[in-house]
């Protein structure tokens, strides 16, 4: 509790045996208005001085003004007719219990949530003169080296420099699979060391490191307000003045009705009630808990590794009824292998030479294959004039001679008449000098989650699957089909998908959205096409955490799924917080015009519902636990 | 130019009335309260001097809601 919660409780107890006391005090009419006072004062002062501000700087019709004339308005009634102060005092009171309580709950429920994600490490062993000393991380210029020692957080991204260890990534993405590391490999911070010493020449500042990133991305997605909260904010706007005119008119109307008809206006009455009406209406409940709900939301499914950048993708995510995926890196391993070689007039190890040469320079997943099947070294002086053909091949000199690596397309375009192949999988052809000089045949491995998690897609509420691949349609039928995928598009070259995916778009019905899934490295554009982009296997990828809507940490194509799910339990959590936080404030407010509510009963309500409205929320703090 | 600042605000109806209070205010041409991690965004105008209209926004904020803090 904070200095100013705990000066309310205070208060908050000091007017409660004040009232009991006076509870049992006789006097006159005016010696108990003016007893009760003091409690008033002691519980009240604040309100009073806030509605007399507002006042003054034309905010008149506030939370403070309403509690203020409706407890003015009782301690009139007492005055003029019924003699009981009890209610005035009491009705200020409950209200300034619900404040204290609706700070503190949201206050701790902030806090826990907070808490819980935050995977940021407090400090960096370097070592000075053969000591470990803790420092703070910010400290830590690039090219240091650090240790690690098993059990410790990995503070800043870097380079293992020595030392091999078994590391828990399960801080970024939600999974307790282990991951190894040994000297040379990359390592990110965030993860635990679970076994050995590791000492780390960083290559980041810490500030700039995954795991501060990733902090500061669920941090900020709550300010990207969500379709719900905008909502909110427009209603409760127009809310307030509606609810004082309707008070107003409870007032008046009724007595003057009556007064035309001949009958006793009975002012008391529907003053007292318009009062109950006003104290009723407040909608804090709604207000608060809306927004408590994205952040829990938000705040759960980045401990399941799943990071999304704002509540109004959250909210996205749970309509999401197409989901396209790109098919290498994202279903498939994106690790090709080489699998055999047919119809050569050279050696196998003679045409991956030339193939290994003539892809020396080539990035994509393909030639990195071929240089690994190939295994030597390659003596890139001999390869002159790369011409690397997008979505065809590349065309080299070795040795002097023309080679050329690549699919039908390129050798259909350089006029070599080549041998298809009727076995499934990537084929490149090569031809030497210009004579075609046979092919070899490369097959990427689905994941094994691949066909589950489309199934759970399906479960999840998905209506259609689509698959884009810039591979052959014959491999990607194969794969479509193993894995059950509604439709795909394949042969595509990478400018072909942004223009496929705006023809999906345009097939969608209704409010469904769109999703697509890729490795965000060069799937940049079709990312921020979509409706909502999804980056996967994004732990260390800056390009993809930046171009998707959505990062899931890791490469499990499971998560997708699992990501639809934890939006929906969020946005059911929602839509129950507004239905009911709104028809039980209906519901009263009926009660309060009718004369059936007393002011005791309107506050409760108040408190009440805001109570349960606010654990409602944090519900969603666990929407991604119960599931695999 | 974007920057961001802490806040202190109790309710949640009191952050909304802070950013429309900001949005409003000369200077600023754009404003975001984030009622969860008491931080707020603002965007302001070409030329426009940071630091003063943060202050027009403080008072502003200060009319609607006595009770909020703007650490500047």
């Amino acid at each position: 509790m904070t200095a100013k919660q705990k000066k309310m409780l205070l208060r908050i107890l000091v007017t409660a045996a004040l009232l009991v006391a006076l509870h049992f005090v006789p006097g006159s009419n005016g010696l108990r208005f003016a007893l009760y006072l003091v409690p008033y004062a002691v519980i009240g002062w604040d309100i009073v001085l806030k509605a007399v501000k507002g006042i003054g700087n034309r905010q008149v019709f506030d939370e403070n003004f309403l509690m203020c004339v409706a407890t003015m308005g009782a301690f009139a009634i007492g005055l003029l007719r019924t003699g009981d102060y009890e209610e005035a005092v009491a009705v200020m009171l409950f209200y300034q219990i619900g404040e204290l309580f609706q700070s503190y709950a949201v206050g701790k429920s902030r806090r826990n949530i907070s808490e819980l994600m935050d995977i940021r490490p407090d400090y960096a062993n370097i070592e000075i003169d053969g000591k470990l000393v803790k420092t703070d991380p910010d400290e830590v210029a690039v090219g240091t080296v650090i240790t690690v020692q098993p059990g410790e957080k990995v503070p800043i991204d870097g380079v293992v420099l020595e030392g091999s260890a078994s590391l828990n990534t399960s801080a970024l993405t939600g999974e307790s699979v282990p991951r190894d590391v040994k000297p040379g490999d990359e390592i990110i911070s965030g993860c635990i060391d679970m076994s050995g010493v590791l000492k780390i020449r960083t290559t980041r500042e810490f500030g700039d490191s995954t795991v501060s990133r990733v902090l500061d991305l669920v941090e900020n997605a709550s300010s990207r307000k969500s379709r719900s909260e905008n909502f909110i904010s427009r209603f409760s706007r127009w809310y307030t003045p509606v609810v004082v005119f309707g008070a107003v008119a409870l007032a008046v109307l009724p007595p003057l009705i009556r007064l035309a008809s001949g009958a006793d206006p009975a002012w008391g009455d529907w003053i007292y009630r318009a009062l109950t009406f006003l104290v009723i209406s407040c909608p804090c409940a709604l207000v608060i808990s809306i927004p408590l709900s994205f952040f829990a939301g938000l705040g759960g499914a980045s401990k399941a590794g799943i990071l999304i950048k704002g509540s109004n993708y959250l909210e996205a995510m749970a309509h999401t009824g197409v989901v396209v995926f790109d098919k290498t890196g994202t279903l498939t391993q994106g690790v090709f292998e080489v699998t055999a070689i047919h119809h050569s007039p050279l050696s196998e190890e003679q045409l991956l030479e030339y193939a290994a040469l003539a892809e020396c320079a080539s990035s994509h997943p393909i030639a990195a294959s071929i240089r690994k099947a190939y295994g030597k070294e390659l003596d890139l002086g001999r390869v002159s004039e790369i011409e690397e053909i997008s979505g065809n091949g590349v065309t080299v000199r070795i040795d002097g001679k023309s080679v050329a690596a690549g699919n039908d397309r390129l050798m259909e375009r350089l006029g070599i008449p080549f041998t298809p192949c009727h076995h499934t999988g990537t084929i490149v052809h090569m031809a030497i000098g210009g004579d075609y000089a046979g092919h070899i045949v490369i097959s990427d491995k689905v994941k094994p989650e691949s066909a589950q998690a489309v199934a759970e897609l399906r479960d999840a509420g998905v209506r259609r699957t689509v698959m884009l691949t810039g591979d052959r349609k014959a491999v990607a039928e194969q794969i479509a089909g193993e894995l059950g995928i509604d439709e795909i598009h394949s042969d595509l070259l990478p400018q072909d998908k942004v223009s496929r995916l705006e023809s999906l778009l345009e097939t969608k019905s209704g409010r469904e959205v769109l999703a697509f899934v890729g490795d965000g490295i060069n799937d940049a554009p079709v990312l921020s096409r979509a409706d909502l982009g999804v980056a996967m296997g994004a732990m260390g990828s800056d390009a993809a955490i930046e171009a998707a809507d959505i990062v899931l940490m890791d490469d499990n194509p499971r998560k997708i799924a699992k990501a639809i799910r934890i939006s929906r339990k969020c946005m059911s959590i929602v839509y129950e917080n507004i239905v009911f936080a709104i028809g039980v404030k209906v519901a009263c407010l009926v009660l309060g015009a009718l004369g059936i509510a007393n002011m005791w009963l309107a506050i409760f309500a108040d408190v009440g519902v805001m109570i349960l409205a606010v654990l409602n929320a944090v519900r969603a703090l666990f929407a991604g636990r119960d599931d695999g | 130019m974007k920057k961001t600042y802490k806040i202190e605000v109790d309710c949640a109806n009191c952050a909304n009335k802070m950013e429309s209070a900001a949005q409003k205010t000369a200077g600023v041409s754009g404003a975001v309260v984030n009622f969860m991690t008491q931080k707020m965004t603002v965007e302001f105008e070409e030329g426009a001097d940071a630091s003063a209209v943060m202050k027009d926004v403080l008072s502003a904020c200060k009319k609607v809601e006595s009770d909020c803090e703007i650490f500047l």
